[in-house]
């Protein structure tokens, strides 16, 4: 099954009018010596075969386990309107909007979304999507790097290990130092951070939450990076921002995160998308597709791809960024979701994660020798100190269905004991209980 | 069409979320709070649903019209391959990273392992990685692995040699990991200048990236001599994926010499490009480049289990989250088991059998600048139409009116007046003889009646839009 219309008429009809007598004819270019070795694939099939033997491979994952897990993912709610509309033909079988007459809606949805990305960070201008969470960190540091023209950058060590780690190997060939502070008590070490800031500095990065939950307000943080001629950057989470203080509030720079919480499913990881926002003096360094409102001949409000001079089909070695596909269908669906959700529903979904959050650290903290990290306040996650090996305690419960928390072991030193819980809206009460029963039951029988 | 914002009333909802089954927490100190709630829409589902589905409206798709965009091989996606990948949807992708975790994942670890090994076959290469999310992103990671190589062997190199034909994100990507470029030129047979290409080469040299077939859609004869050329010196060759749908059973860039290749999945492997992504660029390397490849990494053991190894000491680290864009992936692997060997040849086949009986029947009235036997996508110029002043903007938005998808134009950038016609093989006679018929009522037009094509287009909701002001006034966001 191909997928090609041609019958064997039309074929023929077609060779002669290009004047050869075979398909063969066309690959003669293609010297002999340089032909396929092999290709020993398997034969094709019915879409009703591959669809049994895909679903033969989704069931030979383990079913429903009940996730307190994040590392950058997490498992909210997906109003059934989003799967609809982005399944929307002409929106998920379009190709980039280089030709706007025939691409408003796309290019619409896409200024829409950057003004969702806006808003809910508080910044003023967003590009129209970049890969994923810690691509986009990447992308800010070097973004920040080009603007002051400096080469340092201090780096929070509770910022998603993940997303440190991109980060890293983005920047492993340039002449880049990167100071890596260590985390403080689930918060920003914003005490190692002031300290290390100096007039060379490049920008400081910070996650908010970070990867242990800890949130903080960074103002200081960014009047002294501000104060030396540093960029702050923030990578956030984006469904924590319907109650929390927005980065750019804060004062920062340069807003960039994951936005798979935003209606997107967890996937094993993906499409998600990443976003970016900035300052409007900063939108020429932003990296990525950005689309702009104009006019038509007749005067008529439209939508284009702008300022592509910044990207890579047009200034090749000296465009911002390489980037050139980037995830719009995923965009679209959290402009989808957050147009949903609304003012209110988004407000309303964070404090939800935000007390269902509270609960678990109440119920799980009251477990003997468990105690919950209280460095600072925290959103939908936190990290528990526990009277054992997490990484033990964490098998010990995926056997029983319930992943109970990514342990901290796995990405930092001398942290063996501490396990990161996530509780979004989708958990029940009743979850959360089964969680605590059967943490309890692992520590102490 | 009015915004979504500009349709917002204050004080409607559009989604009722659970309540709460929990005690109501302590509240959070003021100064940590948001001073004002976001300024999202505020509407009905309804609302919601009407507005995105018109906006899809005015959308050109492949599902509604022909879209023979060049270099972005925009063949049907089948309804099989979205249905196929939402049966993985609710699988957390840090479940197979946690102690314990691999055994509750080998389903989604298997695709994924098992995607890497038909890649790696259909292009010849020893392991693929399935990391990278993009094209671009798949050539940065061969970037930085060559990269890794190079510091490995203690090679002291500085250059990265791409035709003047390139893609753009191929010199981006190399500058990306610190690379200077050295650009070759086109030779007039429409392949990088041989000679040129030698006088650059050195020990310097890191990289050569081609694309092959070449953004001309032709297939480069000497490129085995380049690969053995720069191998003379070190210099470790890259396959630009970007054209794999016109040689799949025919060449293997492996068996070429190429050591590192990106596939674009979103091209040759049938998955949507959803208005610009996501896409996926799985990287394939030879035997001398897995100690490099980035975690997690997914490997079998000898009783068949899928394992994840997460670390590599000398390996380039992680150039994303997880494992890649999953859904994707999910997407390209059901396409490769439905297609099979034949089917994928037949791909091919097809592909470069309508490229060139497009291009048969438009080179007397079209100038072709490389006239020969075209892959599966060919390169016309609107060169002559240029004397009466037509342009080919003007074809490609007069093609709009017509229904098509106008196609790449302006691109390759070597070529004065550029346009580039990818059919794909999906696309039937009746519909290349209709697009056939639109393109030479355009040249007949630029004679007769250029008026028309230059006040195209005429059917759509707009027209001609000012991108000189939109850069200028650089509103990107609704006030």
């Amino acid at each position: 099954m191909s997928y090609c219309p041609h019958t064997v008429d039309e074929q023929q009809s077609m060779l002669g009018t290009i004047g050869v007598a075979s398909i063969a004819d066309l690959f003669k270019p293609i010297p002999k010596k340089l032909r396929a070795k092999s290709f020993d694939l398997p034969a094709g099939m019915s879409e009703f075969e591959m669809l049994q033997k895909m679903t033969d491979l989704a069931a030979s994952n383990a079913q429903g386990v009940i996730p307190f897990i994040g590392g950058g993912f997490y498992d909210h709610l997906i109003p059934t309107a989003v799967d609809h509309l982005s399944g929307r033909a002409e929106f998920y079988t379009a190709y980039t909007p280089y030709q706007p007459e025939c691409s408003q809606g796309s290019l619409q949805a896409l200024f829409e979304y950057q003004t969702a990305i806006c808003r809910l960070t508080d910044m003023e201008a967003s590009n129209a999507s970049l890969y994923d969470g810690g691509t986009a960190l990447a992308e800010a540091a070097l973004m920040a790097l080009r603007i002051t023209g400096r080469n340092r950058l201090i780096l929070d060590g509770s910022a998603n290990p993940f997303y440190r780690e991109v980060l890293k190997t983005y920047l492993a060939n340039l002449e880049v130092e990167i100071i890596e502070l260590s985390p403080l008590d689930g918060a920003t070490n914003k005490p190692d951070c002031l300290a290390a800031l100096d007039d060379t500095t490049a920008a400081v990065i910070v996650q908010n939450p970070t990867f242990f939950g800890g949130f903080t307000d960074l103002t200081d943080v960014a009047k002294a990076a501000h104060a030396k001629g540093a960029l702050l950057i923030t990578t956030v989470y984006p469904v924590s921002l319907g109650l929390l203080k927005s980065p750019g509030e804060m004062g920062a720079d340069i807003v960039v995160g994951d936005g798979q919480s935003l209606g997107n499913p967890l996937s094993f990881g993906g499409p998600s998308f990443g976003f970016i926002a900035t300052r409007k003096k900063y939108i020429r360094n932003l990296p990525g597709r950005i689309i702009g409102e104009t006019v038509d001949r007749e005067g008529r409000r439209g939508y284009v791809l702008t300022l592509q001079a910044r990207e890579q089909h047009i200034k090749r070695h000296k465009a911002t960024s390489n980037i050139c596909s980037n995830q719009s269908l995923s965009a679209l669906r959290g402009l989808i979701f957050l147009s949903l959700m609304g003012k209110q529903g988004l407000a309303e979904l964070a404090r939800l994660n935000y007390e269902k959050a509270e609960y678990a650290k109440a119920v799980l903290g009251s477990i003997r020798e468990v105690t919950v990290l209280a460095g600072s306040p925290t959103f939908n996650e936190f990290t528990l100190s526990l009277p054992m090996r997490a990484t033990k305690v964490v098998e010990k419960l995926l056997a029983k269905g319930i992943a109970a928390g990514v342990p901290l072991g796995l990405y930092y030193q001398d942290a063996d004991n501490y396990l990161v819980v996530t509780v979004t809206e989708k958990r029940s009460r009743q979850e959360i209980d089964l969680l605590a029963k059967e943490l309890e039951s692992v520590l102490w029988s | 069409m009015e915004l979504i914002y500009e349709k917002s009333v204050a004080g409607r909802k559009g989604v009722r979320l659970p309540a709460s089954d929990v005690p109501k927490a302590k509240a959070l100190p003021k100064k940590l709070l948001r001073s004002e709630a976001a300024g999202l829409p505020e509407l009905s589902e309804l609302d919601v649903v009407r507005h995105f589905t018109n906006l899809s409206r005015l959308n050109y798709s492949v599902d509604t019209n022909f879209y023979p965009l060049g270099s972005c091989t925009m063949k049907y996606n089948a309804k099989g391959l979205e249905a196929a990948a939402n049966l993985f949807a609710p699988f957390h992708p840090m479940t197979a990273l946690l102690p314990g975790g691999e055994k509750l994942t080998q389903g989604s670890l298997g695709l994924l392992f098992e995607l890497g090994s038909l890649l790696a076959e259909i292009t010849g290469m020893d392991e693929v990685t399935t990391q990278p999310l993009a094209g671009a992103h798949g050539e940065m990671t061969g970037m930085l692995l060559i990269a890794a190589y190079h510091r490995a062997k203690g090679n002291r190199k500085k250059y990265v040699i791409v035709p003047d034909s390139s893609h753009g994100t191929n010199p981006a990507s190399a500058a990306m990991v610190g690379y200077e470029i050295v650009t070759i030129p086109t030779a007039p047979y429409g392949d990088m200048d041989l000679d040129a290409f030698k006088a650059a080469l050195n020990d310097e040299v890191a990289a050569v990236m081609m694309t092959c077939p070449n953004t001309l859609g032709l297939f480069n004869p000497h490129i085995k001599e380049i690969c053995d050329l720069a191998h003379g010196v070190d210099a470790l060759v890259y396959y630009d994926g970007a054209n794999l749908n016109a040689i799949m059973g025919k060449v293997r860039p492996g068996d070429v010499g190429f050591d590192v290749v990106h596939v674009n999945l979103h091209k040759t492997f049938g998955t949507p490009h959803g208005a610009g992504g996501p896409g996926s660029g799985p990287v394939g390397v030879k035997k001398g480049l897995i100690p490099f490849l980035p975690i997690p990494r997914i490997v079998r053991k000898l009783t068949g289990a899928y394992t994840v190894e997460h670390e590599n000491p000398e390996g380039i680290g992680r150039t994303a989250n997880f494992f890649g864009n999953f859904g994707v992936m999910a997407k390209a692997y059901a396409y490769i088991l439905m297609m099979g060997k034949e089917g994928l040849i037949q791909v091919s086949e097809q592909a470069v059998l309508n490229a060139n009986y497009i291009m048969s029947r438009l080179k007397d009235l079209y100038e072709v600048p490389y006239d020969q036997t075209c892959m599966h996508e060919c390169v016309l110029s609107a060169s002559r139409q240029l004397a009466h002043d037509v342009h080919a903007i003007d074809i490609a938005k007069f093609l709009i009116d017509q229904g098509f998808h106008p196609p790449t134009v302006y691109f390759p950038l070597i070529v004065k007046e550029a346009i580039m016609i990818e059919p794909t093989e999906t696309e039937s006679k009746a519909t290349m003889d209709a697009f056939i018929d639109a393109m030479r009522e355009a040249a007949e037009l630029t004679e007769k009646d250029p008026d028309i094509l230059k006040r195209a287009p005429v059917t759509t909701p707009i027209s001609r839009l000012d991108e000189t002001k939109a850069a200028r006034e650089q509103n990107v966001c609704c006030q």
